[in-house]
């Protein structure tokens, strides 16, 4: 068979996805059409997600291969844009598409750590990292540890490693998912989660690197399209200006001030806010007071309350000019009473939390560290920074996102596919603080202060989906929104932007598809990194090395498909707190990998045990910490230095390089063999090349 | 396999460059987050300066620095004749 040369490649990827581009928009161009014809909204949504499955799936089908090298590294050809906006979507999932912008809108500046620590660790992977990956061209990140230090150990827990935080991520990633196909088609989210497994298997299971590769490249057309036409149509309306990243100053400025009247109790709208407040002050007082009862109560107190409650229900229903309102919520109250103390003790203290909240002033969007005092400012911005550096360095070292590298056909392509992915990724995280500006100014002007009686549409829509998300009641009755009184949450502002900003609901139903294909593309990379190491590190270069490449590939796909079902039961079970989750995965791959790759190329001198130590005793600090501070573990150790669990790789990462250095120091130099590779991954072109090439 | 004086140069070149490049990196995000309450009083656009900077500013320098070692690289090998196609 005649391959065509790499740029009619290059030229031939041009044209089909200029192509498919135009498809996409003529596509949404079509179905509003249909939606100004009357088809229900439901039955949109179903064509839009069930075609932009099909069409990934399609891809996968159509990029199968028993190749290896096409499966591993989709044959070593992919150009640097290409490479480029397929690392784009593989780094972007749905805690970036869905979540990051309400997380702007909820914490303010402090969100920020997210969108410069998930940018800025592309300087890490291009500075230190996939030239010389590329240079080494191997499979998998294991393989580079195995070959560099020798022996099967290190590469043992490389694997050990790479699917731990893999998973971690993985089970954030198809929570997203579930939750995206069962809000948008009405699913169970059991059914979900498994329909969207489903089609993340069609694309990897056939085609591996290959087709993740072409379907990626598919999904970012999407997911940038999907985020960008809300936004702009959002920033046309509150500023005149179709370019939200330059616009949003200017509302910025405006949300400041209206932050201040809504602060200032000498304001009309300001001491209606702090009406509302007290209330919530009160009601945290009550809860705090209830609390102190149970302790010294116990069940029995607990048992006075509930017939209290029960008297007061009676008295009321007795009573034939009671509010039928103030009967319902009774009986509300009375249907959840906590059954024991312990879970009372629970439920009062959240609402002693909630409530907490809710009685504090806004903190203004753009102040960063905002803090009571010297010391609460301090706390903050240490956390800021241990984030942000254990983000930048997990952005370096989680084996999914280094893995691509290796597809590049150059160390040249390599180097400029980092820029594009870079550019690619940026362009949406510059536009998430724009988007949580402009939804907040819209929030604040337009909600805030509207009556009752007439709120717009999408907040009864979207409160009938789900109470956590939206919820607006009138606690002080004087029948006008105040900003106290909403609850939102996060995953809100981009699900319903579309519909904030007035657009039809064809745009609602892009966004529904580009979290999807955001969380889908991030799953598929993961999954494939999960098999890989599975099949290729541990049967094929530990177990088996002599199995033939058939077997290996049969292998690998149903790992593939084991993987998969058994991630699907655990994100069942509902593990936690996404953001956690993700942030998890980000501290364990710094921790274990980062010290041991780069010194590996860096310093000749890091040898086996070096690599050994350094990377056991990294990812243990980091889980130990982990396990001993976060809250599901139930041991709730005091805090170090007030770091919070998810920066867990602030103290992973020295221990990390402490333990290459000191280890590498104490044993003897790496053989000469393992010196000369390091040369041959430093240099693009070095004489001698050709036997480093292992087969 | 014997390394040249000019490889070696070549290496030392690339590590001055990777450093320069990775202690701007670090001013940037490191440096103006640390002092960001100091420098709130600045606006930028419209901006305080520390908002602009986290939200905006730092990603375009980032996005400069990995296109400047892309192609200072990409000279860098020529120069030395490390690069792949002859």
């Amino acid at each position: 068979m005649a391959t065509p040369s790499q740029s009619q490649f290059f030229s031939l990827l041009k044209r089909y996805y200029s192509l498919y581009t135009g498809g996409v928009i003529g596509f949404v161009v079509m179905l509003s059409i249909l939606e100004q014809m009357g088809v229900p909204n439901k039955i949109l949504g179903y064509i839009f997600l069930g075609v932009t499955v099909l069409l990934y799936a399609s891809i996968g089908i159509l990029s199968r291969t028993s190749d290896v090298t096409e499966y591993y590294v989709a044959g070593r050809r992919v150009p640097a844009l290409f490479n480029g906006m397929a690392t784009a979507a593989d780094w972007m999932s749905a805690a970036s598409f869905i979540g990051l912008a309400g997380t702007l809108y909820l914490s303010g500046y402090e969100g920020l750590a997210f969108v410069m620590g998930w940018t800025g660790g592309y300087c890490l992977v291009a500075l230190f990292l996939a030239p010389y990956l590329r240079k080494f061209g191997q499979f998998t990140i294991p393989d580079f540890l195995g070959t560099r230090y020798g022996g099967d150990f290190p590469r043992m827990i490389g694997v050990f490693a790479a699917i731990l935080c893999s998973f971690t991520y993985v089970i954030a990633q198809i929570y997203g998912l579930g939750l995206i196909v069962s809000r948008f088609t009405g699913l169970d989210f059991g059914v979900g989660v498994f329909v969207g497994l489903g089609s993340i298997l069609v694309c990897s299971f056939l085609g591996g690197m290959r087709a993740v590769t072409w379907t990626q490249v598919a999904q970012y057309v999407i997911l940038i399209v999907a985020y960008m036409i809300p936004v702009i149509w959002l920033s046309v309306k509150h500023t005149g200006n179709p370019v939200p990243q330059i616009a949003y100053g200017y509302v910025l400025e405006k949300v400041g001030a209206r932050e201040k009247v809504l602060n200032d109790p000498l304001t009309s709208e300001g001491a209606s806010e702090a009406e509302v407040r007290a209330v919530f002050k009160q009601q945290q007082t009550e809860a705090e007071q209830a609390l102190k009862a149970l302790e010294t109560g116990g069940e029995s107190y607990l048992a006075d309350e509930k017939n209290k409650l029960s008297v007061l229900i009676e008295t009321l229903k007795s009573n034939p000019n009671a509010d039928a309102e103030e009967i319902r919520a009774a009986e509300k109250r009375m249907a959840e009473f906590p059954v024991n103390a312990a879970a009372a003790t629970v439920a009062w203290r959240m609402q002693a939390e909630s409530n907490k909240v809710k009685a504090e002033p806004i903190t203004p969007h753009a102040e960063p560290f905002a803090g009571e005092d010297e010391e609460a400012r301090d706390k903050k911005r240490k956390n800021f920074l241990a984030l942000v550096l254990c983000l930048m360095v997990g952005t370096a070292a989680l084996p999914h996102i280094l893995m691509r590298f290796y597809t590049t056909t150059s160390v040249r392509e390599a180097r400029q596919s980092v820029f594009w992915s870079l550019l690619f990724i940026s362009l949406l995280y510059v536009t998430a603080p724009a988007l949580a500006v402009l939804a907040k100014y819209d929030i604040y002007t337009l909600l805030v202060g509207s009556s009752f009686s007439e709120l717009p549409s999408w907040v009864s829509a979207w409160a009938a989906v789900d109470k956590t998300l939206m919820s607006v009641t009138d606690i002080n009755k004087d029948g006008i929104v105040q900003l106290a009184e909403i609850t939102i949450g996060g995953d809100l502002i981009v699900l319903a932007m579309p519909e904030i900003a007035g657009l039809p609901y064809v745009v609602t139903a892009l966004v529904a598809a580009g979290g999807l294909a955001a969380a889908l593309s991030t799953a598929d990379g993961l999954m494939l990194t999960i098999a890989n190491a599975l099949s290729h590190d541990l049967y094929y270069k530990i177990i088996d090395p002599k199995a033939p490449t058939h077997r290996r590939l049969a292998i690998s796909k149903s790992l593939l498909v084991v993987v998969a079902v058994f991630a699907a039961y655990v994100t069942s079970l509902k593990p936690g707190d996404i953001l956690f989750l993700v942030g998890a995965a980000f501290s364990l791959a710094a921790s274990a990998f980062f010290p041991a790759l780069v010194l590996g190329i860096f310093w000749k001198r890091a040898n086996k045990w070096g690599a050994v130590i350094g990377m056991s005793a990294g990812l243990g600090t980091c889980m130990f910490y982990m396990y001993i501070t976060y809250p599901f573990f139930g041991i709730n150790a005091p805090l170090w230095w007030d770091i919070n669990p998810i920066s867990a790789g602030i103290f992973g990462m020295p221990v990390g390089i402490a333990g290459v250095i000191i280890g590498s120091l104490l044993t003897k130099a790496p053989s000469k063999e393992v010196q000369d590779l390091v040369d041959h991954v430093r240099y693009p072109r070095l004489a001698g090349d050709a036997e480093q090439r292992i087969p | 396999m014997q390394l040249t004086p000019k490889h070696k140069q070549y290496w030392r070149k690339n590590l001055r460059l990777t450093a320069g490049l990775l202690a701007i990196w670090f001013g940037i995000t490191f440096g103006v987050t640390w002092f960001a309450r100091e420098l709130q009083a600045i606006t930028f656009f419209g901006f305080p300066f520390p908002y602009y900077m986290a939200a905006q500013g730092a990603l375009l320098v980032y996005v400069f620095l990995v296109g400047y070692y892309a192609y200072r690289m990409d000279k860098l090998d020529r120069e030395n004749g490390v690069q792949e196609d002859l």
